[in-house]
């Protein structure tokens, strides 16, 4: 029996930890996430959690002690945002790297310089290669679910794995939402049986050696092939999670976007805001559409590409920037799914939201309206635009 | 109880591997261990780098070969000069 | 059970030949005998930081660790990983997961490097959160893994290849790092500096005691290094006998609070016995230079008499 809530991003995401019960946190405080370690740590002291809670100095610790708890066997959670996660970098390759399971949750904020503690994907988007899973989540509802099951998927593929959400629009916003019974997590999580630990009774082990080059590379290939394995095993649990919630995952999300004309591609917040413009444009008889990865690592790049063939023209919109002189990440991502298709759509690119800045209707409508224009003349002047001077289209 | 060594991630699922490596190629010079001159006081024993210097019920056994660098402390260490460098070249 | 080198040195190994530290190194002996002070039936996870030893003892498939458990992860989080495995394994503890009876011991194992400068946040971090853990430093003055860089653990005047002993610059300028007393001024229950000599009775007796005082303990262990130092193999024992007996490295321990000398050298040297024995300090013999010997002997001084003076105050009824 679902409990009907009303929580922030935060609150949602610290229940659902509360629920988890995880054996070991090691977290360090950060605006917008630092909510979480504070939540927890009052189920810590009120006895409500049986966790070991690690207050770490740094969040380069933070990872390490994630690193060294999940080596030793226990199920570890942790939370970071922006410079935390960026202080994290190396360790998080060496979570990865390790095989070791955990689950990090991010709570979505732009990277200095200058300093901003408002929402972007800059810090996520800059681990995108740390051989983390990365789940992106459009609301509190969707932060709560991807945490639960992240904790199968990470136990499941021995990938380290990330949920993200944007700070403060999801973090600090409170939403209704439907929580899953206490019972019902435990159940759904199971019991976690580490195989290769360092508290194995049975034998003693030795992790992280230096690896010279064949077994480098050979085990840099065995972690590419679990990322590939992940798909299934994401939508696998994804199922089992509906069974119990209703609730439908799969490695991403359409709306509208069957019959479109004119598509866009964004993960996290922003995808609201878009749905509601879709609404509005599609009530004006243009076949505006929407498609939202959930899934970004591993991207699901034979499917997504099916989804966008039939569209007359299409924009990636990247809350953050690869800083490369042409685009960003998920334009570069996406377009080259499309390329190995031989799918050739008119698609550009828009940077938006740096720094928190508002992303509104307008905007997206300015967006589309862009994409009629495209596919009517099929000419596209600049590949890359930011939607920062797209003000005054009305 | 499977027997495979090899882990996730590079571990290793068992202990004291490094056994199967003879470091003692590395050597250019051989302890002679003189049992006469041995009083077995032990001292040589923690001070060998490679741990390789055995023991049995507080006899002093062999110098193990096989590992030995010829680093050359035992000989130093040894109060009773027991424990003399050769150079490898010559047959012992 | 009063120390007997023959005991000693009949219990389980912890760490095996075939590992790849150079021939005279100074860190293998003190690590072994640092871990035989671990109870025959007690098993132990070891953290250790990048360096001479975690790069020589773990070159994949082949680790050196034995009757132990052993994680690298990096150079800077040994303290940090060890944190995480041994709240793991209190919490298996309460959950009964692991019988009453068996004890696991969390000992991190770090060089000079990876201790006094980039591991030096995690390990206060961890030692301030009260881990009942136990931190051992080798201590071998430099970056030896690298080739011999300077670390804040490089003395006072020696030359490295980044302190370079030049025409204009005589080695590195600044004096050593005293992590040691660092580690006394966080309050930890057992803080120890050692070294190996005579028949390991100080080394054993330490790290018995800072594996077996509930909490976090720091031991410092000399870690005589004949590349980076620049003497002969064969000369480990005399170079850490030199070393304690001119106090270049004071010999004592810190039991909450309480100062104890554990090694008073009949005589006192003058530093110039222990630097003479050492390519890295041949450049402070030149005429122009003796100076800097005399620099370094008052360094040594004001820390030994520092020693003398905390022992007594701190064992005042």
């Amino acid at each position: 029996m679902a409990i009907r809530e009303r929580l922030s991003g935060n609150e949602a995401v610290a229940t659902a930890m509360k629920q988890i019960n995880p054996d070991v946190v090691a977290a360090y405080p950060i605006t917008p996430s630092t909510e979480i370690p504070q939540y927890f740590s009052n189920f810590v002291a009120n006895g409500s959690v049986s966790t070991e809670f690690i207050a770490v100095e740094s969040e380069h610790s933070a990872m390490s002690a994630c690193i060294g708890a999940s080596a030793a066997g226990a199920r570890v959670m942790s939370a970071t945002s922006s410079q935390g996660l960026a202080y994290m970098f190396e360790m998080l390759y060496i979570a990865s790297g390790m095989r070791l399971p955990l689950t990090l949750v991010v709570a979505n904020r732009a990277l200095s310089a200058p300093i901003n503690i408002h929402n972007d994907h800059s810090d996520s988007m800059g681990a995108r290669d740390s051989g983390f899973i990365q789940l992106y989540c459009e609301n509190n509802q969707e932060a709560y679910d991807n945490t639960i099951m992240a904790i199968k998927i990470t136990e499941k593929t021995k990938l380290p794995v990330m949920v993200c959400y944007d700070g403060f629009i999801t973090s600090h916003s409170v939403e209704n939402i439907s929580l899953m019974e206490n019972e019902e997590v435990k159940q759904f999580i199971g019991e976690y049986t580490p195989d290769e630990y360092l508290l194995d009774s049975t034998k003693n082990i030795s992790m992280g050696p230096l690896a010279m080059q064949e077994v480098y590379f050979e085990k840099r290939i065995e972690l590419a092939k679990a990322m590939e394995d992940a798909q299934d095993v994401i939508i696998e649990v994804s199922k089992e999670f509906e069974k119990i919630t209703g609730r439908k995952y799969g490695l991403y999300e359409t709306y509208q976007l069957e019959d479109a004309d004119y598509g866009i591609v964004l993960l996290n917040s922003t995808a609201g805001t878009a749905k509601d413009v879709v609404d509005e444009l599609r009530n004006k008889g243009i076949k505006a559409g929407l498609l939202k990865p959930r899934c970004f690592r591993p991207l699901p790049y034979n499917e997504i590409p099916e989804e966008l063939r039939h569209l007359k023209s299409l924009a990636i919109l990247d809350k953050s920037d690869t800083i490369n002189a042409y685009s960003g990440p998920l334009f570069s991502e996406i377009t080259s799914t499309l390329y190995h298709q031989n799918i050739q759509i008119p698609t550009i690119n828009y940077i938006y939201g740096l720094g928190g800045m508002d992303v509104t209707t307008q905007d997206i409508k300015s967006v589309y309206m862009d994409l009629q224009e495209i596919a009517k003349t099929g000419k596209i002047t600049q590949v890359r635009k930011f939607l920062f001077d797209n003000k005054e289209v009305d | 109880m499977s027997n495979n060594i090899y882990g996730r991630g590079a571990a290793i699922l068992k202990d004291g591997t490094s056994l199967d490596v003879k470091t003692g190629s590395w050597k250019n010079r051989t302890p002679v261990h003189s049992k006469e001159k041995c009083k077995n006081c032990m001292l040589c024993v923690p001070y060998c780098p490679e741990g390789c210097i055995y023991q049995k019920d507080s006899i002093l056994t062999n110098i193990d070969l096989d590992y030995c660098k010829g680093c050359g402390i035992c000989a130093k260490v040894c109060p009773f000069k027991a424990i003399e460098m050769k150079d490898s070249k010559e047959e012992i | 059970m009063p120390y007997n080198i023959k005991e000693m040195v009949n219990k389980k190994a912890r760490f095996v030949a075939g590992h790849r530290m150079c021939a005279g190194c100074g860190a293998p002996p003190a690590i072994r005998t640092i871990l035989n002070a671990l109870k025959e039936d007690d098993n132990a996870v070891i953290s250790n930081a990048t360096g001479c030893l975690e790069v020589s003892s773990f070159l994949y498939p082949y680790t050196a660790w034995k009757n132990v458990s052993y994680i690298h992860t990096a150079f800077e989080c040994a303290s940090a990983t060890l944190s995480g495995a041994e709240k793991a394994y209190e919490k298996f503890r309460k959950d009964g997961k692991i019988p009453q009876d068996k004890h696991t011991k969390f000992i991190a194992i770090g060089g000079d490097g990876g201790t006094l400068d980039i591991g030096f946040q995690s390990l206060s971090g961890a030692m301030e959160r009260n881990h009942d853990i136990t931190y051992i430093c080798y201590d071998n003055g430099a970056y030896m893994n690298t080739g011999t860089q300077r670390s804040s653990s490089t003395p006072l005047h020696a030359d490295t290849t980044t302190s370079p002993a030049g025409k204009v610059l005589q080695g590195k300028s600044q004096p050593r790092k005293d992590l040691t007393q660092i580690m006394v001024n966080h309050n930890i229950p057992y803080v120890a500096q050692t070294a190996l000599f005579g028949n390991q009775k100080d080394i054993y007796e330490k790290a018995e005691k800072a594996i077996y005082t509930h909490g976090p303990t720091f031991i410092s262990v000399f870690s005589p290094c004949p590349r980076g130092w620049g003497y002969p193999t064969e000369d480990l024992q005399a170079i850490e006998k030199l070393a304690i007996d001119t106090c270049f490295w004071p010999v004592y321990e810190v039991e909450n609070g309480v100062y104890k000398i554990t090694y008073k050298p009949a005589k006192k040297l003058p530093v110039e016995e222990f630097l003479k024995t050492q390519k890295r300090f041949k450049h402070l013999f030149k005429e122009e230079n003796k100076h800097l010997i005399e620099e370094m002997q008052e360094e040594i001084d004001r820390k030994w008499n520092y020693l003398l003076m905390m022992e007594e105050v701190t064992n005042k009824e």
